[in-house]
């Protein structure tokens, strides 16, 4: 794509060459360290699924060898994506298209799609695997889907630009974030009511629970800054700042949140800053910026917790971590402006 | 029609938009409901363009601030909190200061000022004036933010030097040095040139010449059509020395819109056509502002304009301080403002917030080319000590203001 070369290169860029010479450097070592994932590689196939904003397409990456494997076309501006309880289903917001398309794991072809509501953004799953949440921005709702018959069950009415979803470990509520009204909702996922409305930082992008289930991270980021809400008394205890040496806080504006599994560390994709922060959960201080691709959305694990793969939408890579060195080890070329991406486990039966 | 009428049409208008079988909005038990009247004084004059694709609506700047209301409406539902626009465009000579007592009268504190700068002064000294927090958005002039700066104006528009920097900023980025000047003969005019010849004097733009086309008057449209023009420009833009880009500082309207493709010189245009630097363009999109966009739009059945924009944020600025419970007098909304824990979010990429020593917002300025927008200033590599957006205009060091 020469056009997009040189506008991204004619663009006053000064740590682009530096990161590149890092990244090849780092590519050599990595090489090394994947022939050992490998080898020691889960039994079955696992592949990451990376929603390409832009480029109306799904990048499907081979987790053994951090290759891209394939792109399937999927619909209009594909964004939010969340994997069925069985693992066995992909689903793929389209906010252009409103509507929610599914990808088969296995087979990586796309299934179908039904009708989702106005511009649908991000997507979340009730644990049991029945409901779909989406949050539609457009028309400050979160709607309910039965899995099953791909309907409308109901709403709740949020505030303006409903964005982030998180369930609680327990299925039983779900917080959805609006960027406008600034506000992280409290909703019981049974009644479909809100229980409680809670002010956060400017423009709240995403929600997190702790693996325990007691705290909720919402990231602000306009506000440049992780809130972190008590899930009981769904009250502000504590924010998140971060500060990365040789840059302005403006730049600073925190986005995907993914807490590791055993809920010691959080990882925080910091946008513009082009850096996903690690955070120590119990300290609440973030303990090390790791440089990755720029424009830095979301993230995701690997089932084996080992690596965190990154979407980085303005230099249309993901970026690989190695989540026990924490380095960046890798990147990886996906289709147009990524942003969101999931890693499916082991298929359930 | 009343605030109040005006209030339930706006939540009615907002009801029809959501979806269809909504649930619940968890309001606030009845009665108990905060309610906000923000006034909104509009000048008499019209603003006039060459071209009609951009005459300004009828409602230009109302409609923005209204939908700035109503996104306040939506989470004041979850607050208690309505908000109420009172609305008063002044007649022909009517005094300001009288007006503004009367939005008083209706309850209002926070007023949105659509008004010259010589009207808003006229407003801010007034007796009503003291017990208001005026929000500029129609006014770019410099000096009403340096000699002649208020403790109870807050500038939402900005001002001439932060159009002329974002500018002058991707100009050289361009590396396109040499400017041809060339000014309208209204005094708005000679201020923009002045903004412009400050910017380029900052960053290191050399203007070559400067021109004056006078204004001789006579309507902007006529039957005989751009025959008379594509003779006029060539000739009038003939001889000029070695210059990489034409500056037009014609905020009135005369005569910028038809240098484009017309200069004798085949060069490109800025300032006030072609380049344009502006708070809010209908075409842009980043940062999520295709929502606020198409919010608008299905609103108001027209684009969203740069007035529009910034009676927008001023709305929501005053709806920050509300659910901050920032709002219940005017002087608790200030120092909220001017706090660390004020950030607009106002899909310009960053926060916006304001500036302590002229009650200036700080924000990005967008350079549209009518069409797309081009760029978004400040531009990479202009650097500040405390933050780019301070690249924008005067600085804290050069500001002439003293709050009182």
């Amino acid at each position: 794509m020469p056009f997009e070369m040189t506008l991204s290169d004619s663009r006053v860029d000064r740590p682009r060459p530096s990161r590149r010479l890092l990244r090849k450097l780092l590519r050599v070592r990595a090489t090394a360290g994947f022939l050992g994932v490998l080898t020691v590689g889960p039994a079955f196939a696992t592949d990451a699924f990376v929603s390409n904003e832009k480029g109306n397409t799904i990048s499907v990456i081979s987790v053994e060898s951090m290759m891209l494997k394939k792109t399937i076309s999927v619909g209009q501006r594909p964004r939010g994506l969340v994997v069925s309880p069985d693992q066995k289903t992909v689903y793929v917001a389209l906010g252009d298209a409103d509507k929610v398309a599914m990808i088969d794991v296995k087979a990586q072809e796309v299934t179908g799609d039904f009708d989702a509501g106005r511009d649908p953004e991000r997507l979340d799953i009730s644990p049991d695997g029945k409901t779909l949440y989406v949050t539609n921005e457009d028309s400050n709702t979160l709607t309910f889907f039965g899995i099953e018959s791909k309907e409308r069950l109901g709403g709740a009415r949020l505030g303006v630009e409903p964005e982030g979803l998180a369930v609680s470990p327990d299925g039983k509520v779900i917080v959805a974030t609006t960027e406008t009204t600034g506000m992280a909702h409290f909703i019981d996922a049974d009644r479909r009511k809100i229980l409680a409305n809670v002010l956060v930082d400017a423009r709240p992008r995403m929600a997190a629970f702790t693996p325990d289930g007691k705290e909720v991270w919402v990231s602000a980021e306009i506000g440049g800054t992780i809130c972190i809400i008590d899930a009981e008394t769904r009250k502000i205890v504590d924010r998140v700042r971060f500060e990365v040496p040789g840059l302005r806080a403006e730049n600073v504006q925190p986005v995907g949140i993914n807490i590791s599994r055993d809920g010691k560390l959080a990882f925080v994709s910091l946008g513009p800053a082009n850096r996903v922060a690690v955070v120590d959960v119990k300290t609440r201080q973030p303990i090390k910026y790791l440089l990755v691709g720029q424009r830095v959305w979301h993230a995701a694990f690997t089932p084996d917790g080992k690596f965190l793969l990154t979407a980085n939408g303005v230099s249309n890579d993901v970026s690989v971590i190695d989540v026990a060195a924490l380095k960046v080890v890798k990147s990886i070329q996906v289709g147009e402006s990524p942003w969101e991406l999931v890693i499916p486990g082991e298929a359930k039966p | 029609m009343g605030p109040v009428t005006r209030t339930i049409r706006a939540l009615f208008a907002l009801m029809c938009l959501a979806a269809p079988a909504r649930a619940e909005p968890g309001p606030a038990p009845e009665g108990t409901a905060q309610t906000f009247v923000i006034g909104y004084l509009r000048r008499a004059e019209n603003r006039t363009a060459i071209s009609r694709v951009n005459l300004p609506a009828e409602n230009d700047g109302q409609a923005g601030a209204q939908a700035g209301l109503d996104d306040n409406n939506v989470t004041g539902e979850f607050l208690g909190q309505i908000f109420s626009l009172a609305a008063h465009r002044l007649k022909p000579g009517e005094d300001p200061a009288q007006a503004l007592a009367d939005l008083e009268a209706k309850g209002a504190r926070f007023v949105l000022a659509d008004l010259s700068a010589e009207s808003l002064l006229k407003a801010a000294d007034s007796p009503a004036g003291a017990g208001a927090l005026l929000f500029n958005i129609g006014a770019p002039d410099e000096v009403l933010r340096e000699e002649s700066c208020r403790a109870n104006v807050v500038h939402v528009a900005p001002s001439r030097a932060m159009l002329a920097d974002g500018l002058t900023q991707y100009l050289l980025w361009k590396q396109w040095r040499k400017f041809v000047l060339v000014v309208g003969s209204h005094e708005e005019d000679r201020l923009w040139a002045e903004a412009i010849k400050r910017a380029a004097a900052r960053f290191g733009g050399k203007i070559v010449e400067e021109r004056m086309f006078a204004d001789a008057g006579g309507a902007r449209r006529a039957d005989s059509g751009v025959t008379l023009v594509q003779k006029q420009i060539p000739a009038f833009t003939q001889n000029a020395p070695s210059y990489d880009v034409m500056v037009a500082a014609d905020e009135s309207a005369v005569f910028a819109d038809y240098l484009p493709y017309r200069t004798w010189d085949a060069r490109p245009v800025a300032g006030s056509a072609g380049l344009v630097p502006t708070a809010w363009d209908p075409s842009y999109e980043q940062a999520g502002a295709t929502q606020l966009q198409q919010r608008f739009e299905r609103r108001f059945l027209r684009p969203m304009t740069a007035l529009d924009m910034n009676g927008w944020e001023a709305a929501r600025m005053i709806g920050e301080a509300a659910a901050h419970e920032a709002a219940g007098d005017v002087a608790a909304a200030k120092t909220y403002l001017l706090s660390k824990d004020f950030a607009l979010a106002a899909f310009k990429g960053q926060k916006l917030t304001l500036r302590d020593w002229n009650l200036q917002l700080r924000q990005p300025i967008l350079l549209s080319d009518g069409r797309n927008v081009v760029s978004v200033s400040p531009q990479e590599g202009f650097m500040h000590q405390f933050s780019e957006l301070d690249t924008l205009g005067l600085d804290r060091p050069e500001t002439k203001c003293r709050l009182k």
